[in-house]
């Protein structure tokens, strides 16, 4: 029998020691794994490297919470409103080291590591700022056409927390709606972190195998969190909470309100459950558009 | 708000709806463009498809109002939804037509700034590139969009998030940047082009707005198109009452628009 993964989100979390590099907040703002960020958050875990595309407002709370050391991404900040406040102060007051990426580039690198390969070749970066100042990104002749390309080195996070519609207990996952770099990042990933809207039976997975996008042997623990996106949207179950983005906005604009948000909606509430109670909007899918069956045969 | 008013941004969606041809392939983002999509292909782009590099595919406008292109309205009846290694390969395969772009700065030669900026000798840091890098190198052609404001003017990027023309005539090419470069760029005053050399000039002048006013917004002798193609500067085009209903219906509460 294989091993059941399942665990609570506290003590998947918990496994997260500080100092790692993390990959999360993958597929834009797409699931977007809130409530693994805001158990980081709870337990403290401090001198964190985050990895992703952009974050949202995911990397800005971790950052609030003056956890973070260092960003490797191409954006950061709130997609509803435009700043980050608590990215652009640590950024400003020099606390936060950050290394610029484009999407292309941070997928890349995620790729170049998934696919086990120091590095990447593109056509993008070269002309950019981006390029010019990072010592990483290397400039090569291409040996065939004698082109100029851009190196783009191999990214490998200690961990990546992916949150999923899906999953059995032995972390065999099904996602789907656009992923952006959310599957190169578990492969190139020492470790993954599987969060659920449901956990459910192994039968259910195997129904729809094209469907699976993540196996159990990438992954280290699950945890069965319903809303555990939210204020993202996740596909075929809630919408993006677009008012909790621009409150974010307006409460968080300098650091005494910073720490007000932290203490009302993440260090004063104990879990998920107690965090949705508190968002009075109904965010649940209006008509729940089905897909065609699809059938494999025996 | 009634078809004979407009705001300034439903005036740039529609011009940047026109931008996009029929059959196009364009690389939408954020923000207005989301909107300029949904108009061209609901009038006179009806084959043209967007794509956005979070991993959607559309050949129509999305079913609800988008906040984001993740929003489920935008996943919802897509052609496909993937992931953005397949997205970003398609541009770097030629083959995305046009592509959208924002910035904080603007330059002469359309390099674009959205990592930092410098005001009264403070660094202020922005969000970053996101996709738009990857847009400025690869795409066939960009069209950038951007509230006319003075401080967005500048002779040289501070940084050059995402490289335009950088410094005029054949720099694209060697510096190996492969697409064509910005074609446009639309702010609330005026429509610019780049001539040959990549250097911005005024195309045409927005409903009610004077050379005069925008001149002096620029720090450098601002070149116009009776220079550039011995045409007169033109009139922009204002959006139809059939363009307006569509922008109206797809920001019906005026989110990006008003």
């Amino acid at each position: 029998m294989p091993q059941s993964k399942v665990t609570d989100l506290s003590a998947a979390v918990g496994r997260i020691e500080p100092g790692s590099a993390v990959a999360m907040g993958l597929a834009l703002e797409h699931a977007i794994p809130f409530a693994a960020g805001h158990e980081l958050i709870r337990q403290e875990t401090d001198e964190l490297t985050l990895i992703g595309p952009i974050s949202d407002l995911l990397f800005d709370q971790l950052v609030a919470a003056d956890l973070v050391d260092r960003v490797r991404a191409a954006w950061v900040g709130n997609v509803s409103s435009g700043t980050g406040y608590n990215f652009r102060r640590a950024v400003e007051d020099g606390g936060l080291s950050v290394e610029n990426h484009s999407n292309f580039s941070i997928a890349l690198s995620l790729k170049a590591g998934a696919m086990g390969v120091p590095y990447l070749p593109t056509r993008s970066l070269l002309g950019s700022d981006i390029f010019e100042e990072n010592d990483r990104f290397r400039e090569a002749e291409d040996p065939y056409s004698g082109d100029r390309l851009a190196l783009v080195p191999a990214i490998r996070p200690d961990w990546t927390v992916v949150h999923v519609q899906r999953a059995s207990p032995y972390g065999d996952a099904h996602f789907w709606g656009n992923s952006g770099v959310a599957f190169e990042a578990v492969d190139a990933a020492d470790d993954t972190l599987i969060v659920a809207e449901e956990i459910v039976e192994p039968d259910v997975i195997k129904s729809d195998p094209s469907r699976t996008a993540i196996t159990r042997d990438s992954v280290t623990a699950v945890a069965e969190v319903p809303f555990g996106a939210h204020p993202a949207p996740l596909a075929g179950r809630y919408n993006r909470d677009n008012e909790f983005y621009l409150d974010y906005a307006d409460e968080t604009n300098d650091e005494l309100g910073t720490i007000a948000w932290l203490n009302e909606w993440v260090r004063g509430v104990p879990d998920r459950e107690a965090y949705m109670e508190k968002i009075d909007r109904d965010l649940h899918v209006s008509e729940p558009t089905v897909a065609a069956e699809v059938e494999y045969g025996r | 708000m009634d078809a004979e008013s407009y705001t300034d941004r439903e005036l740039m969606v529609a011009a940047a709806a026109r931008e996009i041809d029929d059959g196009d392939v364009a690389f939408v983002g954020m923000r207005l463009p989301l909107i300029a999509f949904q108009v061209a292909v609901s009038t006179h782009a009806p084959d043209a498809i967007s794509v956005f590099e979070s991993g959607v595919v559309r050949d129509d406008p999305a079913s609800d109002f988008l906040h984001t292109m993740c929003d489920l309205p935008n996943l919802d009846r897509a052609l496909s939804t993937t992931s953005m290694i397949d997205i970003m390969s398609r541009l770097q395969r030629g083959e995305i037509d046009v592509g959208f772009l924002g910035g904080a700065e603007i330059d002469r030669y359309g390099n674009l700034n959205t990592t930092r900026v410098t005001s009264r000798s403070r660094e202020i840091r922005l969000p970053g590139s996101g996709g738009a890098c990857d847009i400025a190198c690869l795409s066939q052609r960009t069209v950038v969009l951007m509230a006319h404001e003075p401080r967005r003017f500048v002779e040289r990027v501070t940084y050059n998030t995402s490289p335009g023309h950088g410094a005029g005539g054949d720099w694209r090419a060697r510096e190996s940047v492969a697409g064509g470069g910005p074609e446009t760029l639309v702010t609330t005053k005026a429509t610019f082009g780049f001539d040959h050399d990549g250097e911005l000039y005024v195309k045409s002048l927005h409903p009610g707005v004077n050379l005069a006013e925008i001149a002096d917004d620029f720090p450098w002798d601002l070149k116009t198109a009776a220079e550039v193609t011995d045409d007169p500067i033109g009139r922009t085009e204002p959006p139809s009452v059939d363009v307006l209903e569509l922008i109206r219906e797809f920001d019906p509460n005026g989110f990006w628009t008003r």
